[in-house]
């Protein structure tokens, strides 16, 4: 049974139908010692039937050790952002989720989509965004949330 | 903030699902942002304030997240 009401599918399906880049979804699991990550799976698996320009790509944890050091992923669930380009090549939007993506969390998830989909504009003001183009070093932020 | 420069990563992280990483930051109110391990901005504030916030962390790199 789908975890989102008709009405929510048909407004995510007019807003996915925006995009203009496909995105993945790196969904970084493991099999054991993981409460969460089926509940994850079961949250992003609503996704892509709203939208083709949206597919989940599932990486072990501890089996696809590689791939989620590239990522920069140490815990099971996360998801990273994942553009892919007309010739088929991925760029990594530097957005990442740890833990399940439910709440406002999976608002988040659906605005992050967007944007690194050509979905939506930055909400980002002008100055903002020159400020940010400046920047010559790593920045990383770590946004604390709880579920609500 | 992270679609506008190459240089930033954005997490979003479930604080009650991992514990240990709400106890290292201290986060004992959400939203809590901690920048590059050093610079905390707590709650939501206007953009512009959290934008200068965050560009005014020291350079690092926290362990786990590159």
């Amino acid at each position: 049974m789908p975890l989102l009401s008709p009405s929510d599918q048909e407004k995510l399906r007019s807003e996915f139908a925006k995009m203009t880049q496909s995105v993945r979804l790196l969904f970084f699991t493991q099999t054991l010692d993981c409460d969460t990550c089926l509940q994850t799976r079961q949250i992003l698996d609503e996704l892509p039937v709203l939208s083709d320009k949206i597919a989940i790509d599932e990486v072990n944890l501890i089996l696809d050790r590689d791939r989620a050091k590239q990522f920069g992923v140490d815990r099971a669930p996360s998801v990273a952002i994942v553009a892919r380009d007309d010739a088929g090549t991925d760029h990594d939007s530097r957005i990442r989720f740890a833990g399940t993506p439910a709440g406002y969390e999976f608002i988040s998830l659906v605005q992050a989509v967007l944007l690194v989909g050509g979905g939506r504009e930055s909400s980002l003001t002008a100055e903002s965004r020159a400020q940010l183009a400046a920047l010559d070093r790593p920045l990383t932020l770590q946004v604390f949330t709880t579920p609500t | 903030m992270a679609f506008a420069s190459p240089h930033v990563t954005a997490i979003a992280v479930e604080a009650t699902e991992f514990p240990d990483l709400a106890r290292t930051y201290r986060v004992s109110g959400v939203p809590k942002t901690v920048v590059n391990d050093q610079v905390e901005i707590l709650g939501a504030v206007p953009q512009d304030a959290f934008v200068a916030e965050a560009l005014s962390a020291p350079a690092h790199q926290p362990e786990g997240h590159a």
